[in-house]
């Protein structure tokens, strides 16, 4: 954690959070807290229940056990929408465009909803240039590539104005110099006050990027930490890893 | 895991583009001239089919666009539609028959009353998606049916008269009358769902018919929306059958749950071109009065076969209907 965001105020606190599906088990006692402006990465094997935690904080899955809130607000039992209101944006793992609408329009839905509808056209088009989109605001998002299509809902978080933004996987599938694109973006949108938890499989970009590292094993925190100290613990070596 | 709402490839409406700024006085005075110009026509013509026509038409403009504002915008396919447009006929009478108001009041009570069961009903019913939507809309026109098969008040099976007034001054005819009532409820129809598309509300229904897990995410209330939009779509269903018992003079119960109702309001929006105003318009022009064609020409028993004709042939060559057919071509 940076000297600036140590003294920063809690933005998300997830208190044992738990999540079951029938008789499986996803998420046991899962406790993280966030400061505001904070970049932290979340590791973890396929299936250890990453994915459950963003769900669970985004509001698509209700956890059966445990507390989250964000800047202090309880968000149990909140819909995702009330949640991407008071400031929580996140992306797909595969990007979710509006699928009939062009670019423009797609970031022109978040700010038509957050009471920001009075110039929400010149608004959006300040999102695509944040992203370098702007040349783009008319195409249809079936008309953009892969890392065009990550880069739009970047935008549209943006357009959201976020406090947290949970990137789950905005990287994968992109080439090397593709990362470094969406690595700068966040960056960028951190640099301006986005708190950032990225998950993500590309180690080069999360030890990159994370001030602190988080890694789940079968649905369970088993570290936290700074980033070289986190991958250098034997039993993360051993869960994720995999010893030389 | 994605909860993207599945809408079949035929109810994709044609993309759209960026914002521009909607002008709704142009359209209200270009209806407004086009509806006195179908009057005045129909009036230098003289003979009462031409209003028999022009009402069976435009009971279906009224009856599609108020299904495009939940199946077309929004995507979910209610396959209720004749449930909602008998929930309007049975209440004008009920009205008539416990009050003694006339049509109009019948109006006004059917769009409440119908839109209170299109609230419910969505409350209730919109958690679901895709078919099982579909299904529990068809489950409600069903129970409706009964329930007003079993009703005596209303005449049960038998079905129930309204004696129409003989003279309804300044018109000409009742016949007159009830297409002048039909064309003003459609270009309020038509009005509303334009101004709905345009709207906040309208982009919401589209964000959410092309992702509700996304349109949620940034913020789109997306169960709130689809209530509006099926209060609003009950309403105008319900409204689009109020004048069916003036019409006819006596209704029962297989007349008012016809299945033509149901097929035609999502055929129409279908072949016209879903997810804009213009669409069911335009379908409900060109298959009610091929309808009317095939009813004068041939029998009334083939209305059915062309709708279902119409529908293969448009899935097959013009999926996105006739709007979206010409969209492609520019």
């Amino acid at each position: 954690m940076s000297e600036g965001t140590e003294a920063a105020p809690v933005l998300l606190r997830a208190d044992g959070v738990g999540k079951r599906f029938g008789g499986f088990v996803a998420l046991q006692g899962i406790d993280i807290t966030l400061r505001a402006g904070e970049r932290l990465g979340l590791i973890g094997p396929n299936g250890s229940g990453k994915s459950t935690f963003v769900n669970c904080v985004s509001g698509d899955f209700a956890q059966h056990d445990g507390t989250v809130a964000l800047a202090g607000q309880a968000l149990n039992g909140l819909k995702p929408h009330r949640r991407a209101r008071l400031g929580l944006a996140r992306t797909f793992q595969l990007p979710q465009p509006f699928a009939s609408m062009s670019v423009l329009e797609n970031v022109r839905v978040p700010l038509l909803f957050s009471g920001g509808a009075a110039a929400a056209t010149a608004r959006a088009m300040g999102c695509l240039e944040q992203v370098e989109m702007a040349g783009k605001a008319g195409k249809l998002p079936r008309e953009l590539t892969q890392v065009e299509q990550r880069r739009l809902e970047l935008a549209r978080a943006i357009a959201m104005d976020p406090r947290l933004l949970i990137a789950d996987e905005a990287m994968a599938g992109l080439s090397h110099a593709e990362v470094d694109q969406i690595l700068t973006l966040l960056r960028r949108l951190n640099a301006a006050g986005t708190a950032v938890i990225m998950i993500e499989h590309i180690m080069r970009a999360v030890t990159e990027f994370s001030e602190r590292l988080v890694v789940f094993v079968a649905g369970r925190k088993i570290a936290d930490g700074p980033p070289r100290e986190v991958l250098a613990l034997p039993e993360v070596e051993d869960a994720y890893l995999g010893r030389q | 895991m994605s909860t993207t709402a599945v809408v079949p490839a035929t109810l994709a409406p044609p993309p759209q583009g960026a914002a521009a700024p909607t002008r709704h006085l142009p359209f209200w005075l270009g209806a407004a001239a086009l509806g006195v110009a179908l009057f005045v026509a129909l009036r230098l013509i003289g003979n009462e089919y031409g209003y028999y026509v022009g009402y069976f038409i435009l009971q279906y403009v009224v009856l599609s666009s108020a299904w495009n504002i939940l199946g077309g915008y929004a995507g979910y396919v209610n396959f209720g539609a004749a449930g909602f447009m008998a929930t309007g006929a049975y209440t004008a009478i009920v009205l008539r028959k416990a009050t003694g108001l006339d049509l109009l009041p019948g109006i006004v009570a059917a769009a409440a009353v119908a839109g209170l069961l299109g609230l419910a009903t969505g409350y209730l019913t919109l958690r679901l998606r895709g078919v099982y939507f579909s299904i529990a809309t068809l489950c409600l026109a069903v129970v409706l049916h009964t329930l007003v098969v079993n009703w005596d008040y209303v005449g049960g099976s038998r079905g129930a008269y309204i004696v129409r007034p003989r003279e309804v001054p300044p018109f000409v005819s009742y016949g007159e009358y009830l297409f002048v009532v039909m064309l003003a409820l459609a270009i309020l129809t038509v009005g509303i769902a334009r101004a709905v598309q345009h709207s906040r509300i309208g982009r919401g229904l589209q964000a959410l018919r092309d992702n509700e897990r996304a349109a949620e995410a940034v913020g789109v209330p997306t169960l709130r929306l689809k209530l509006v939009a099926a209060t609003l779509c009950g309403a105008l269903m319900g409204v689009a059958g109020a004048p069916l018992p003036y019409y006819s003079g006596y209704l029962n119960p297989e007349a008012a749950f016809g299945l033509a109702y149901a097929v035609n309001a999502i055929a129409m929006p279908l072949i016209g071109g879903v997810g804009t105003w213009a669409g069911p318009v335009i379908g409900a022009v060109v298959l009610g009065g091929l309808q009317q064609a095939a009813t004068v020409t041939i029998s009334s028993a083939l209305n059915l076969w062309i709708v279902g004709w119409m529908l293969v042939i448009f899935v097959a060559l013009a999926p996105r209907g006739i709007l979206g057919w010409f969209q492609g071509r520019r």
